[in-house]
């Protein structure tokens, strides 16, 4: 066992807040303890989380975080392989050989009847960025499929996709946090962050208490927003038309930047003509935003010194997610500020690793270091590494929903592993998507517990899980970080790695399999050298020596890059690129069958589908049950009391939830979190209508009605 | 597509612009041409007044440059329609070229009207060019920086016309510092949207702002002198000297060329479902210039919807579904741009015929607010002085929703979420003081029985004030109020 306390990670959102696991049942050691205040979490598998000063979060952690180390109790742990030999036989305990063989058997059987990409991975946003590396190798190398994309595409692909086409580069925020606190300006579009990472809000106050204003836009008046200097109640899927009447107003009152624009940009002519057609008075018409309150958010930003634009997944999960943040980009670079000291563009990744798992290969068309795969340079230099030759590296396969869509049909996906995360519950159109995962020959899940995927799987292969195993996550800062084991897993369980290197032997790839994750890291180093998320000069070491280090970083001697773009852009020019964008109508609007919006997000206390956080005591006591938020007016014109339960109907499924009366949700909108899997699973409901540049899916938006349960 | 491959679009306003747009993303590879009098590419007129008035910079209002056209496969060209040959499928310009077209688009808008009196009939309508040196209809580009020319040496000015148009530029004049004088012939401004009480909100207002309103007040003359505008002469007599005069007496559709080329011309272009004129399946009409189901508008949001109805159309969509609310029966929504002046007119603002009408007066604030609600819907609204809730009564009203049975709630504006969750101390025992970790009031005092003497103690013994910091304040002051209830507990 490593010595306690090991100084690590909070296992769930992208904050990763550092933290302590220390001995359940020693005294406070005082480690790392913020001011020995000697504050505990709960105690599970023998430890108890405890504080760290770390940069990002000073300390802080939420409940979820102080609750972690219940994760660790034995619990519904899953601890030994389970398979079935037919779908309507009950999964059965074997040993890991028959279930592996059974796996590597399945895939080649898949390819030989319908060819190689009949075999499919399927990856998450929560994965260290060594499995994420791995997973996209073994695509490439064991299995020479294209198909394999991951859960990230239902996340933050959408700003990701914008950051590139406008930046040449896609690193979540370009700058530390610590910024934040002393911009005298922060938009927040479409972030509930108080709730959903807590700590991070700890910027924002510290930003208000020197005089900051913070602008929320957000169709609820949520946590974060009630902290907000200025918050926009937007229509749910009208934030485009709001960017691109802020940057309107900038325009006629003389507010932008010329000078930056000038030095810095390409292509602000024809975007400042765009914006003429978003003047105040038909934006708001559009968005219900106020002209009032325009006008006051533009003067907020414009007027300050140091200012910034951050998008969440309220701005990015949409039909138009890619677009809607581009409009918020060209906001910001017509007020100057990506690459100015103090100020910028920046996202709020969601998953713990959403930033890491984006870039090292698990994306359909993606090579390590955010390569492109059809890159001929890019696939020579990872062919390389990988010591095969570029032919044999697989094209560019399917997006997320799309692969997941043709499951089981001809040219679909008919083998399908899946690694870190629970489809089931979190793809939309979720009930479509279960009956696609049941048309599969065949299903495979890595997970430490029974997910609702992987109860519908064949073969259920018992992996560890955070302080169980060792590997680096890159946090919404673009900072890698360390997770450290910090205790033994259940006997009988394996890393996700070795269960890849089990699999590639079966499988008789080429390379090398060995799942030491500090040896894989260092094999992701030499992948990633050269690429945009350089990581070549990033080791273990330094990263515990210097609380993380940022990438790029492309040699031992690199201080990292905590701040990028300060003299150029990653574009051929070194500019940054404005990109003239149209609002458009949401893919399913309101009509006289579903009058009313569902906007779908998360609660404090759980996270994602809720695999993890719904097994954890004190949360599942805080938030028990899914609800729906409901607007006094709305209740009282669909006789709703509080408590009832109410079904929340679309054209694709129907929602449980308990009715929760607020009039900090609009009166055409309800809300309802997505962390429940059954008749509670709010992704039954939403609609899975794709960006088509990023392939996000409309999570943010549809059209639905409410029936009272009587 | 074949007949319908060459696409000539007469007028280059905001319909003709929004046309082009639709139509190119709706069927690429068309050849389209526009044929604009103005030189240059498409601006939103509607905003003019806001750069005459200096509270907006001239470049915010275009619309479209050159590269905007050749990037939708669009030519446009500067020239004046002449004449439809129908039968050859011909549009003749002035300058004697001629442009073969499968379809023709009429969007040629409307033109000031002139009133008849001496000094001002002499000019040719929609355009200044006639008129003495001095007086500036206003309706384009041209016109706004001819007014910004004037204004600058002017001593005065006297607005004709008492509608949107004026009360915005006789406001923007005030804005400049000029002295206004703005004449109105009807009993109130804005007669055709308010009421008499708005109107007379309304003209308080202005006059607060700067302008002298003289409603109820023709025009009778015009003066000028060896050929410069003096003054105008009122029709009670009253002469009002000044050197610059601007005409807003708002415009008609310009027919002129639909009606030599025997197109079916009532007030306006008469076009059907699709923007189509009656007479010819092969013309189009939208925009200020075109007259539907009896009625022709003057609003962005009306031509915009038949500019998206008629590129479906000619692109041969369906325009059963028209697409994105609003509809080509939108209601009508007029927003008052005018520095200080808070004005929204929504729909149809009238009562009777059984309608429900919600009033709310403030003089002292100068607010007028009505709203006219039939079957429990929206059906029109006025909001002067106060227009916090425009934003949701228009959506209320394009939606057609039923309204909440408080109808208070629609004039006032949301109340303010700051400062609502009052002092910690009143809180119940079960109203949770930190968010991030779940720890009520309830949970802070027993930590406080049991021992914990400060914010920080709470803090170890509760996680209180550990995620994201903002209740520390709240726990501080649940700790003092219990130090202040049993201050024998605590250490000097």
């Amino acid at each position: 066992m490593p010595a306690l306390p090991v100084l690590t990670h909070c296992p769930y959102c992208s904050l990763q807040c550092g933290m302590s696991l220390r001995a359940a049942d020693g005294a406070s050691d005082g480690a790392g303890e913020a001011g020995g205040a000697g504050h505990a979490g709960e105690a599970g598998g023998g430890l108890r989380v405890g504080t760290r000063d770390f940069p990002t979060n000073r300390g802080g952690l939420c409940q979820k975080g102080w609750t972690a180390a219940h994760l660790l109790a034995p619990g519904e742990r899953l601890t030994t392989p389970l398979l079935r030999a037919r779908r309507d036989e009950p999964l059965r305990p074997v040993s890991w050989e028959v279930a592996l063989d059974r796996v590597a058997a399945e895939f080649r059987r898949a390819q030989a009847a319908h060819g190689r990409d009949s075999a499919g991975l399927f990856g998450g946003g929560g994965l260290t960025n060594e499995k994420a590396y791995w997973l996209g190798k073994f695509a490439r190398v064991a299995l020479r499929t294209a198909s394999i994309d991951y859960n990230g595409r239902f996340c933050m692909s959408s700003a990701a996709a914008a950051a590139t086409r406008a930046f040449g580069i896609d690193r979540g925020l370009p700058f530390p946090l610590p910024d934040l606190a002393r911009a005298d300006t922060i938009l927040l579009a479409g972030s509930n962050a108080a709730e959903t990472m807590p700590p991070f809000a700890r910027w924002l106050g510290d930003q208000r208490a020197a005089g900051g204003a913070l602008i929320v836009i957000d169709p609820r008046r949520t946590p974060t927003a009630r902290r907000a200097t200025l918050h926009l109640p937007v229509t749910p899927g009208t934030d485009l038309a709001l960017a691109n009447g802020l940057l309107h107003i900038a325009i006629a009152e003389g507010l932008t930047d010329a000078a930056y624009i000038a030095a810095r940009t390409t292509g602000f002519g024809a975007v400042r003509r765009l914006a003429a057609a978003y003047w105040p008075e038909r934006v708001e018409r559009i968005t219900g935003v106020t002209v009032a309150e325009q006008r006051a958010a533009v003067r907020l930003l414009a007027g300050a010194g140091r200012a910034a634009v951050l998008t969440a997944r309220g701005a990015e999960q949409h039909s138009k997610g890619t677009d809607t943040v581009t409009a918020f980009i060209n906001l910001a670079l017509a007020l100057g500020l990506p690459g100015t000291e103090g100020s910028g563009y920046g996202c709020l990744t969601g998953q713990g690793n959403g930033q890491g798992g984006r870039e090292h290969g698990q994306k359909a068309d993606q090579l390590p270091g955010y390569r492109r795969i059809d890159d001929p340079a890019a696939r020579a230099h990872v062919a390389r590494v990988w010591g095969v030759d570029p032919a044999d590296i697989s094209g560019p396969g399917r997006s997320a929903f799309e692969m997941l869509d043709a499951l089981g049909t001809p040219g679909g996906v008919r083998a399908l592993l899946v690694v870190g995360s629970n489809v089931a519950v979190s793809s939309p159109a979720a009930g479509r998507i279960a009956g696609r995962l049941a048309a599969l020959d065949f299903l495979a899940v890595c997970d430490p517990l029974l997910s609702e995927t992987a109860a519908r799987a064949d073969v259920v292969l018992p992996v560890t899980q955070w302080a169980e195993e060792t590997g680096t996550m890159t946090n919404l800062e673009g900072r890698v970080l360390l997770r450290r084991r910090a205790a033994a897993p259940p006997p009988g369980v394996r890393t996700d790695l070795e269960v890849l290197a089990a699999l590639a032997r079966r499988l008789a790839a080429p390379g090398d399999w060995d799942p030491d994750p500090e040896r894989v890291f260092a094999e992701l180093r030499r992948a990633s050298a050269g690429g945009p998320a350089d990581y070549a000069g990033i080791s273990y070491e330094r990263i515990a020596a210097e609380d993380g280090v940022f990438w790029p970083c492309p040699d031992t001697a690199h201080p990292g890059t905590p701040r990028m773009f300060r003299t150029n852009f990653a574009t051929p020019n070194g500019r940054a690129r404005f990109v003239p964008v149209e609002h458009r109508p949401v893919a399913e609007d309101a009509d006289a069958q579903y009058p009313v919006y569902l906007t779908t997000g998360r609660v404090l206390q759980h996270y994602q589908s809720g695999t993890q956080t719904r097994r954890v005591p004190a949360l599942r006591a805080a938030q028990p049950e899914a609800f729906v938020e409901v607007h006094p007016d709305l209740a009282a014109a669909c006789a709703l009391a509080e408590g009832d339960m109410v079904r929340v109907v679309s054209r694709r499924g129907a929602a449980r939830g308990r009715v929760r009366i607020t009039d900090t949700v609009r009166a055409d909108t309800v809300f309802m979190p997505f962390h429940w899997g059954g008749a509670g699973s709010a992704n039954l409901v939403t609609n899975p209508a794709l960006d088509p540049i990023s392939k996000m899916p409309e999570f943010k938006v549809c059209a639905v009605r409410l029936e009272a349960e009587r | 597509m074949k007949d319908h491959s060459r696409v000539v679009v007469v007028g280059n306003g905001m319909a003709a612009f929004r046309f082009v747009q639709d139509l190119a993303g709706l069927a690429p590879g068309l050849d389209i041409v526009v044929v604009g009098e103005e030189p240059g590419g498409a601006y939103n007129r509607a905003r003019l007044p806001l750069v005459l008035a200096g509270a907006a910079a001239a470049d915010s209002i275009e619309l479209a440059d050159p590269a905007w056209y050749a990037a939708r496969g669009a030519r446009l060209t500067a020239g004046t329609a002449h004449r439809v040959d129908r039968a050859g499928r011909v549009l003749a310009l002035a300058d004697g070229r001629a442009l073969p077209y499968d379809v023709l688009v009429l969007a040629t808008g409307g033109a000031s009207v002139l009133p008849p009196v001496p000094g001002l009939a002499g000019g040719p309508a929609g355009a200044s060019g006639g008129l003495p040196p001095g007086v500036v209809a206003f309706r384009t580009l041209a016109d706004c920086r001819r007014i910004q020319s004037l204004a600058g040496t002017a001593r005065n000015a006297v607005v004709l016309g008492g509608g949107v148009l004026g009360l915005e530029t006789a406001r923007a004049l005030a804005v400049r510092g000029l002295p206004v004088t703005l004449v109105q012939r009807g009993a109130r401004l804005m007669e055709r949207q308010l009421d008499a009480p708005a109107g007379r909100v309304l003209a308080r207002t202005a006059r607060s702002l700067g302008v002298a309103v003289r409603t109820g007040a023709g025009v009778a003359a015009v003066r000028t002198a060896r050929g410069r505008l003096t003054g105008v002469v009122l029709d009670d007599g009253t002469a009002l000297g000044t050197d610059l005069l601007v005409v807003c007496c708002g415009t008609r559709p310009r027919t002129d060329l639909a009606r030599a080329a025997g197109l079916k011309v009532g007030a306006g272009v008469v076009v059907d479902d699709q923007l189509r004129s009656v007479s010819d399946p092969g013309v189009f009409a939208i925009g200020d210039c075109a007259e539907h189901g009896g009625r022709t508008h003057g609003l962005v949001a009306a031509a915009w919807a038949q500019a998206q109805t008629a590129a479906r159309a000619v692109a041969g969509l369906s325009t059963a579904d028209a697409g994105p609310r609003p509809g080509l029966a939108a209601p009508a929504v007029l927003r008052l741009k005018a520095a200080g002046i808070e004005l929204a007119v929504l729909g149809a603002p009238s009562g009777g015929g059984g309608a429900e009408v919600i009033r709310f007066t403030d003089p002292v604030r100068g607010v007028y607010q009505k709203l006219v609600v039939r079957d429990g819907r929206l059906a029109g609204a006025i909001l002067l002085g106060d227009t916090r809730t425009a934003g949701t009564l228009t959506q209320l009203l394009d939606r057609g929703a039923a309204l909440p049975a408080d109808r208070s709630s629609l004039l006032t504006a949301r109340t303010a979420a700051a400062g609502a969750d009052g002092s910690p101390v009143t809180l119940p025992g079960h109203a949770t003081i930190c968010q991030c970790n779940g720890v009520t009031k309830a949970a802070i005092c027993a930590a406080w029985q049991e021992g914990a003497r400060d914010a920080g103690q709470v803090s170890a013994r509760t996680r209180a004030a550990t995620g994201c910091g903002t209740c520390r304040d709240a726990v501080e002051g649940i700790v003092a109020w219990l130090a202040a209830a049993e201050p024998g507990l605590v250490p000097a």
